[in-house]
């Protein structure tokens, strides 16, 4: 566990970072001047590659040496996108994925 | 406070008060569990302000990651965030010292209320619109410490309460993938991760992992420029 001062530390360079970016696109382009095209490009193909990136981050410790390192993961996994599929409901997908991960490694995979 | 602004603005963010009651205490359960109390909840939200942001703080507190890598990975997540405040340029004029804190508050939620609200009539708008905006956070502050002192009181085992940020990113994504035309970014963004963390992840460190991720991924975007500029078009 960190010290409390890196523990403030890490939660004020979160609060600078995540302000900065909200404050970037008026820093840049709020005199009048239209955004480069290039800039509006990456904006706009971007966020989908580096949502895809952050799953396959969180999705890094995957294990198929045993069931157990992969099963739950994949299983809830596909129950978020099923669900959201079905409901189009961003907390139902969100908890019932996340409350089926937790049933599957406390129980069946514990 | 504009008092007739704050009661126009209020049934306007109800779906965001649910939302945020919601997502705000599995946030600040979350917290409980890797031992940081309600005032560290409160603070959080306070000063970070952001859905995902936050979630992703808590896997990078329990990690006691470095600050490097607090710094990238929170730039990462808030990448979208740029889309945004390009198209609130126009709506955040002439705001005063108020659109500092409008640029705060522009989390996914705000920005799909202040893309899509209309002040009523009599209702000066940019009192309006600070109210949502104001509305909105003071919904995550309640719910995240609501959701700390929640996850002190109740004995409940949260192992593997931490996948909540990788189902957050999952719903993100399939939003966006319906929301696209063109799903190249996107599977050129996991092939490319998958890559790295097979070839690089054994001899670097994970963090080094998504610098050579990105840059790969962005590299490859400005090669595909032509390609898929044309397709895409106004559908994002």
């Amino acid at each position: 566990m960190l010290t409390t001062a890196g523990a403030i530390a890490a939660i004020a360079v979160m609060a600078v970072v995540t302000f900065l970016t909200r404050a970037l696109p008026f820093l840049l382009f709020d005199r009048g001047s239209a955004p480069p095209k290039i800039v509006l490009y990456l904006g706009r193909v971007l966020p989908p590659a580096i949502i895809a990136m952050l799953i396959i981050y969180c999705l890094k410790d995957l294990s198929f040496l045993s069931v157990g390192g992969w099963v739950p993961q994949l299983v809830s996994v596909a129950a978020v996108v099923a669900l959201h599929l079905w409901k189009h409901n961003n907390l139902l997908s969100i908890f019932g994925g996340t409350i089926l991960y937790m049933v599957l490694v406390q129980t069946i995979f514990a | 406070m504009d008092r007739k602004a704050l009661a126009a603005a209020f049934p306007v963010t109800v779906p965001v008060l649910m939302g945020y009651l919601a997502i705000g205490m599995a946030f600040g359960f979350m917290l409980q569990a890797i031992g940081y109390n309600f005032i560290w909840a409160f603070f959080m939200s306070l000063t970070i302000y952001a859905g995902s942001g936050q979630y992703l703080g808590v896997s990078l507190l329990a990690s006691a990651a470095a600050l490097g890598t607090v710094a990238l990975m929170t730039l990462l997540i808030n990448f979208r965030h740029l889309v945004y405040g390009l198209s609130m340029l126009e709506k955040f004029r002439g705001m005063g010292w108020r659109k500092f804190y409008m640029i705060f508050s522009l989390t996914d939620e705000t920005y799909a209320l202040l893309s899509s609200a209309q002040a009523p009539v009599g209702v000066n708008p940019k009192n309006f619109y600070f109210a949502i905006a104001l509305l909105d956070q003071s919904y995550w502050i309640i719910g995240s410490v609501i959701g700390a002192v929640a996850g002190e009181i109740l004995p409940i085992s949260t192992e593997g309460i931490d996948f909540a940020m990788t189902a957050l990113f999952v719903v993100i994504a399939v939003d966006q993938w319906k929301a696209y035309r063109k799903h190249l970014p996107a599977l050129i963004g996991g092939a490319v991760t998958i890559v790295c963390l097979l070839i690089l992840g054994q001899i670097f460190g994970q963090q080094q992992m998504l610098i050579v991720s990105l840059a790969v991924i962005v590299v490859l975007m400005l090669a595909l420029r032509d390609r898929l500029e044309e397709k895409e078009g106004e559908a994002c």
